[in-house]
């Protein structure tokens, strides 16, 4: 018997728009000690499957059946709810600090979850709670077990809540994004907990997650879900390898794995739809390279495949290869004429002083040393893992925050002893694109007011000359120019990033430093956006600094690569060669731990 | 496998903020309760006149024959005086219509006065921090550390009862408030990036604080400034209670409870304290509720009590 059934899940989730239809028609079932991975885009939603089985959605409307251990959860009550959370469906989140109280030790936190459920005393409790931690890989265990969460790392707390979740041995693991905040090295570390942990206990694990490349290696069936319905569902090997699904094909082919660096991404076309309404057809038809006219008029059957996989398409044969893969070779880029250099930063060091005028608190320093030159017209990728100081540096040479020492020249001007006029006329020069689209549009402005920007603050264009300009760049950067008086919110993230470099291009920079710029969007639409990146940097000859925990993404746009730790470059050359014949170990270390995904059939 | 009925409907109504604010605003029945009385007093006020020529009393003139019983006491509410008369033989209702007149207007105007001043001094110190922050925030502690009914008296006592000086009164003692609140506001909003987009565009501060940086607190300056009306409207009665604000005979609120406290006249005559008090409760209550409304209305985030989730935006 499965240990967890869900049959025919139908979730609405009523909100001031009107009702959000977040699961469609989704059956699916797990076994006792089987990894199932479920994948998707964010608004999916793959987490509000984890939620509705926890009992968490007290306001949506959910019909069909979720079944475990014999009982059907929609109909038990709160109390028996409550019984079965913890003790025997157990959850991680993604966000570890979030979860765990500041106030008490892991160790008090752990054993209160074993005492609230069972009957046995404080000392067997605190037994109880050092033999999981060891488990879980937490180097002595019993100092650790009086520590308070701020004392562990992002990795080691993640393991303390596997640690809290399996400490009742629970019969089902409910893992959402659990490695989303953590840093690559030990994102495959904790996958490779969550394995060890379902084959020792035997423990039912679902993992969700946007990474197809975290299950590519651990899942042994994985479900694959666009806009609340089942698109694909199957063993693992089949459904990642040979994918039956447009969408799951389309997923795999839009990943920078899968082409040679330089070559231009297969993006899935469009944005994800609407979960407001549910369409008549399939839900992918809008996006669909294969579509057929009947795909967006009926619901599309349920299609079985030798291979044991299951997909909702009006497709009878396996989804083709979106494109012909290119064979993958390494050197395809022509050589750009190293011209002269556009940035020189020589031992750059950086700090914060202290903690205000009156603290007497050493500085901590972000930056210790770091030197690099780009050619104009070339791309230097920076990468490193969080606090390692890859934002603060992007934004010490965009001149945001003075450098403590050191020199920053771009085009030959040196940026530290600048006056107010200079400084002005150097953001022609130099722009920023930001993280997070989200927070680097002002949401009170238009966009026909946000890309005009620069305009308005250089003084360049005004009037109709500025409406016709921002127009123009709305239309190179593949946005709309009907949209101008939107408002941000009313945008995707993939097309908010679109405003943010649209903006950026206004001036006519020489040098462009992209802080992260795919790292808040989803695979398909992070192949538009770096497409998109490319096309500009041929089309009008920009120099790019790309700053990216993402090697594969890096990789992908860069001529050369800078690998940084703890404020220092530790690798700096070819891009090619930092990837196919690294020297410092934490390259090789960063390099073995990036999943990659399984090639797609063709692409050598 | 039975597939659900499909919607046939595919329109996806994009609704603007301010129609979203509207809906969410419609909803709250107490704050459109307080809504429709704070509609009704302005109107009232307004209307002062057209009081005044229906009832054909005037606010000042001493009614001895009808306003006045035969013992020279106050007549009680009924049909010639709807709200009964004062000691003096006044039309308590003509009086409270006026007195609204002068509650509102300085209310408003004292509220939208030391938003303005705390909006300005808040957005300066929390934007440039420093020494700035240090000396503007220093300031606010010490306004706020002056007893404010001590500092009014000697002031009066200086420049004698005056609409201008209650104004002036009430704006300093109640800036410090919004300016602390946009402060600190501030300080989270030029860490983000569309203010360090904008800096590496090469903005100056100026421009940031107003184009950037400012419409961003509108909904901190709408709720704050709604909440700080009754907070001047009890302040001017608190001050014309005490003889420090409008001057007799002009009629105002404070002023008239005074009248009645003042000769123990309110044993014999209720309407007197309870009607002009009643409205002044309720006037004040409407707006704070009015004001938490907004807040729910304008951003509905901060509030857990109802459960949503925010669909993704087509």
């Amino acid at each position: 018997m499965a240990t967890l059934e869900a049959r025919n899940l139908n979730i609405a989730i009523p909100t001031g728009d009107g009702l959000v239809h977040a699961a469609q028609n989704v059956s699916f079932s797990v076994e006792a000690g089987e990894l199932f991975g479920i994948a998707g885009e964010s608004g999916s939603g793959k987490s509000v499957l984890a939620q509705a089985i926890l009992g968490l959605l007290p306001t949506a409307e959910i019909s069909g059946e979720i079944w475990f251990e014999g009982r059907d959860l929609l109909t038990l009550g709160s109390r028996d709810l409550q019984k079965l959370r913890g003790a025997h469906i157990a959850m991680i989140s993604q966000d570890p600090l979030s979860c765990l109280h500041p106030y008490y030790t892991i160790g008090s936190q752990i054993s209160e979850a074993i005492l609230t459920h069972k009957h046995i005393g404080k000392t067997a409790a605190k037994r109880e709670t050092i033999e999981v931690l060891a488990k879980v890989g937490i180097t002595e265990p019993a100092e650790r077990f009086s520590h308070y969460p701020h004392q562990f790392s992002g990795g080691m707390r993640q393991r303390v809540m596997i640690a809290m979740a399996v400490a009742l041995n629970p019969a089902l693991l409910i893992a959402d994004e659990p490695t989303t905040a953590l840093d690559v090295t030990v994102q495959a570390q904790i996958v490779e907990l969550l394995d060890t942990m379902r084959r020792e206990l035997g423990t039912a694990v679902v993992m969700i997650t946007h990474d197809l490349g975290l299950l590519a290696s651990v899942a042994d069936h994985v479900m694959v879900m666009y806009a609340g319905n089942r698109m694909e569902i199957g063993r693992r090997s089949a459904v990642l390898a040979a994918p039956a699904h447009p969408y799951t094909a389309g997923l795999l082919a839009s990943s920078p794995s899968n082409h040679a660096p330089g070559t231009p991404l297969t993006p899935i076309a469009g944005q994800p739809p609407s979960l407001l309404v549910r369409p008549g057809g399939c839900a992918f038809a809008p996006r669909c390279a294969q579509v057929m006219p009947i795909c967006s008029l009926e619901r599309p059957p349920e299609r079985a495949f030798a291979d044991g996989s299951h997909s909702i398409c009006w497709r009878e044969s396996k989804a083709p290869a979106p494109m012909a893969p290119v064979a993958r070779q390494t050197g395809t880029r022509a050589p750009v004429e190293a011209g002269a250099p556009i940035v020189t930063v020589r031992d750059l060091h950086f700090g914060y002083p202290s903690g205000g005028p009156f603290s007497k608190r050493p500085g901590v320093e972000i930056l210790k040393g770091i030197s690099l030159t780009l050619a104009r017209g070339r791309t230097l990728g920076i990468v490193g893992e969080s606090g390692c100081g890859k934002s603060t540096l992007a934004r010490v040479i965009a001149g945001l925050v003075p450098a403590s020492s050191g020199a920053i020249e771009i085009a030959g001007q040196n940026i530290a002893g600048l006056d107010a006029a200079q400084w002005h006329s150097l953001r022609k020069t130099v722009q920023l694109v930001f993280q997070d689209p989200f927070g680097s549009l002002n949401p009170r402005r238009r966009v026909g007011s946000i890309i005009g920007d620069p305009f308005r603050i250089h003084g360049v264009a005004s009037g109709a000359e500025r409406h016709q300009r921002v127009r123009d760049l709305m239309a190179t950067v593949g946005l709309n120019p009907e949209h101008y008086n939107r408002f941000p919110s009313e945008f995707s993230g993939g097309q908010r990033q679109r405003i943010g470099i649209a903006r950026a291009l206004a001036l006519n920079p020489s040098l462009i430093i992209y802080d992260e710029p795919v790292s808040a969007l989803d695979v398909s639409i992070q192949a538009q956006v770096l497409n998109l990146i490319r096309a500009l940097q041929e089309k009008l000859g920009l120099s790019y600094l790309f700053i990216s925990h993402d090697l594969a993404v890096v990789r992908h746009v860069s001529d050369e690569i800078a690998v940084m730790k703890e404020g220092r470059i530790v690798e700096m050359g070819d891009a090619d060669q930092i990837y196919t014949s690294p020297q410092h170990p934490y390259t090789k270390s960063l390099l073995a731990a990036s999943n990659p995904l399984p090639r797609l059939k063709g692409a050598s | 496998m039975t597939a659900p009925a499909t919607d046939t409907a595919p329109a996806v109504v994009q609704r603007g903020s301010f129609e979203l604010t509207l809906r969410r605003l419609l909803r709250d029945k107490a704050g459109l309760l307080a809504l429709a009385f704070i509609l009704l007093l302005v109107a009232f006020a307004l209307g002062a006149g057209v009081v005044e020529a229906w009832t054909g009393h005037s606010a000042f003139e001493q009614y001895r024959d009808t306003g006045l019983t035969p013992t020279g006491m106050p007549v009680g509410p009924g049909a010639e005086f709807l709200f009964g008369t004062d000691g003096l033989g006044r039309d308590v209702m003509v009086r409270l219509a006026y007195g609204a007149r002068t509650s509102l207007t300085i209310g408003l105007l004292a509220s939208v006065l030391a938003s303005f001043i705390g909006v300005s001094i808040g957005l300066v110190a929390g934007y440039f921090g420093g020494w700035a922050d240090i000396v503007l925030g220093r300031t606010m502690d010490l306004v706020m550390s002056i007893p404010v009914l001590l500092c009014a008296l000697a002031l009066v006592s200086v420049f004698g009862p005056s609409v201008i000086l209650s104004v002036a009164v009430i704006v300093f003692f109640s800036w410090t408030t919004i300016g602390r609140v946009i402060r600190g506001q501030v300080i989270s909003l030029r860490q983000r990036d569309f203010v360090q987009a904008s800096r590496s565009l090469g903005a100056g501060p100026f421009s940031i604080m107003i184009i950037d940086i400012l419409p961003n607190l509108s909904v901190p300056i709408i709720v704050y400034t709604t909440m700080m009306i009754p907070n001047g409207i009890v302040f001017e009665a608190t001050l014309s209670f005490l003889g420090l604000g409008i001057v007799p005979p002009a009629p105002s609120w404070g002023g008239m409870l005074a009248e009645a406290a003042s000769n123990s006249i309110y044993l014999v005559a209720w309407w007197l304290i309870m009607i002009p008090g009643a409205i002044l409760l309720i006037a004040t209550l409407s707006f704070n509720i009015l004001g938490d409304a907004l807040r729910d209305a304008l951003d509905p985030s901060g509030r857990p009590a109802r459960k949503r989730r925010k669909a993704s935006k087509p």
